[in-house]
């Protein structure tokens, strides 16, 4: 890379863009009551949401892997009338305000809902419940492993699977011998992004699992209440999950930077 | 340089600073949820100022409030809250009461689980739901539920009495505790089961001039008006006593 000198106002202005992400970090940092941090940690409520959110984003992540990858996969490989249609679709989450996921959630899984309604028959409701949460998760992280897979999919070296075709293999051989292990990386840093996407929802659940404590309020919901009730507690949690944040990040950096060239 | 002159008048133009001039001057009015349609006629037949609502749980505008946010009046939905604004030294001058309110089951328009007594609602295949502990409507809920010695947990907390009301004519959930004047309001889209008295409980709404408004004149005027005859008939008409 050739390195220049910024000029003044370039460098100016993006000081102003570093420091408009770095302030209220900092914020959050200092204003965080350090004395009773140990204690909000491990308060009964704290605990119920850490591992509601555990759960509910590994197992949404658990989701988006066994239908995420497969649907990667056509979407890198095969050519079907529609894809790019299709494709888009499935990456809208991305860009939907999570709320309005929410409501087309309760609209689709409701209890009135076009598929809801029939699930309610055979007495499968999801609002209220943690596999609501799963499934409100799963819409808006989702798109994050696919897209992630797919690139790794369009970006590997083909001549590995064609040759182990050559020698006999069938498709489905190749695919769990050759294309998964080659993809491994794709998959790993897929599944990372979805899972720290998953951790911090916070619109589609509320709107569509509700908030119950040890049910359906996770860690994003707990610190929107606690604001209300114990600022200094939802400054802990903030800090929890910020930490986590950096961690997904870091460990990513140079995976993530990679694909995003891809 | 030219363009730069061009974005930093653009960045002049965007932080308006509004000169003197006659248009009447603007109030944020921070408003209880239970309060939204009530307000909103109450803000268009006021002339001392443009009154801009901002609704949702009381514990929710505290805390904007307490945070920082640019408020002129704020109306509670029950003592609780307004005491904790004026402890944290939010409030100008004592608290008035404007309205009372009573509490009543919503149920799912024709009450198709047939719910009568707050009883009913502890039955197996009734979803409930309420507003969370700290916003008045579920906590006044609880007490309701207390008084009439029924234990029922509500599958979903809240944060406001409208998301409430909006689960149920969603038909996501069966039943919850609200206002009458949320019942009123929903229209058909639900029905109203009323709770008797002796297990009722009087939702009580105060009002009081926010410290730092940026019209005191105009918020102290709006008050006034909420108090007046005409504001007390304005908000009967909604259900309000």
């Amino acid at each position: 890379m050739r390195r220049e000198k910024a000029p003044l106002w370039i460098g100016l202005l993006a000081a102003l863009g570093a420091a408009f992400f770095i302030i209220p970090l900092i914020g959050l940092v200092v204003r965080t009551p350090w004395g009773i941090a140990a204690r909000s940690l491990t308060s009964a409520d704290t605990l119920e949401a850490l591992k509601l959110s555990l759960i509910a984003s590994l197992s949404s992540t658990a989701l988006a892997l066994v239908l995420g990858v497969p649907l990667a996969w056509v979407y890198a490989r095969v050519d079907f009338p529609g894809r790019s249609v299709v494709r888009a679709l499935t990456t809208l989450p991305m860009v939907l305000p999570p709320v309005v996921g929410g409501i087309a959630l309760l609209l689709a899984f409701g209890r009135r809902g076009l598929l809801g309604s029939w699930l309610a028959m055979v007495g499968v409701s999801l609002p209220f419940t943690t596999a609501g949460v799963v499934l409100a998760e799963t819409f808006v992280a989702m798109p994050f492993l696919v897209l992630t897979v797919e690139a790794g999919l369009r970006s590997m070296d083909r001549r590995y699977e064609d040759a182990a075709r050559t020698l006999g293999a069938r498709r489905w051989t190749v695919f769990t011998r050759v294309t998964l292990p080659l993809i491994a990386p794709s998959i790993l840093a897929g599944s990372v992004l979805c899972w720290a996407r998953a951790l911090g929802e916070f619109g589609a659940t509320i709107t569509f699992a509700g908030n119950f404590p040890g049910v359906t309020q996770t860690m994003p919901l707990a610190v929107y209440l606690l604001l209300e009730t114990n600022p200094e507690g939802s400054f802990v949690l903030s800090l929890i999950l910020l930490v986590v944040s950096l961690l997904v990040l870091v460990g990513l950096r140079d995976r993530w930077l990679g694909l995003g060239a891809a | 340089m030219r363009k730069l002159a061009v974005v930093l008048g653009l960045l002049a133009l965007a932080c308006g600073s509004s000169p003197a001039s006659s248009a009447p001057p603007t109030i944020d009015v921070f408003a209880a949820a239970s309060l939204t349609d009530a307000f909103k006629a109450l803000g268009s037949s006021f002339h001392g100022a443009n009154v801009r609502f901002n609704f949702a749980g009381t514990p929710t505008l505290l805390t904007q409030i307490e945070q920082g946010a640019q408020a002129d009046v704020f109306a509670s939905a029950d003592t609780t809250n307004m005491d904790r604004l004026r402890a944290d030294g939010f409030a100008v001058g004592d608290p008035k009461v404007f309205a009372h309110n009573q509490l009543e089951i919503v149920v799912a328009a024709g009450n198709p689980k047939g719910i009568t007594f707050l009883s009913d609602l502890a039955k197996p295949g009734v979803l409930y739901i309420s507003a969370g502990p700290t916003v008045p409507a579920g906590k006044y809920a609880a007490q309701a539920l207390a008084k009439a010695g029924v234990t029922v947990h509500p599958r979903s907390l809240e944060t406001d009495v409208k998301s409430v009301i909006a689960k149920i004519e969603l038909g996501e959930a069966d039943a919850g505790i609200v206002y009458t004047t949320d019942v009123r309001a929903a229209g058909t889209k639900v029905t109203g089961v009323p709770i008797p008295d002796a297990d009722n409980v009087v939702a009580t709404y105060p009002i009081v001039e926010v410290k730092g408004a940026k019209n005191s004149a105009a918020a102290a005027a709006f008050i006034t008006f909420v108090l007046s005859a005409e504001g007390k008939a304005k908000l009967a008409t909604f259900g309000f006593q």
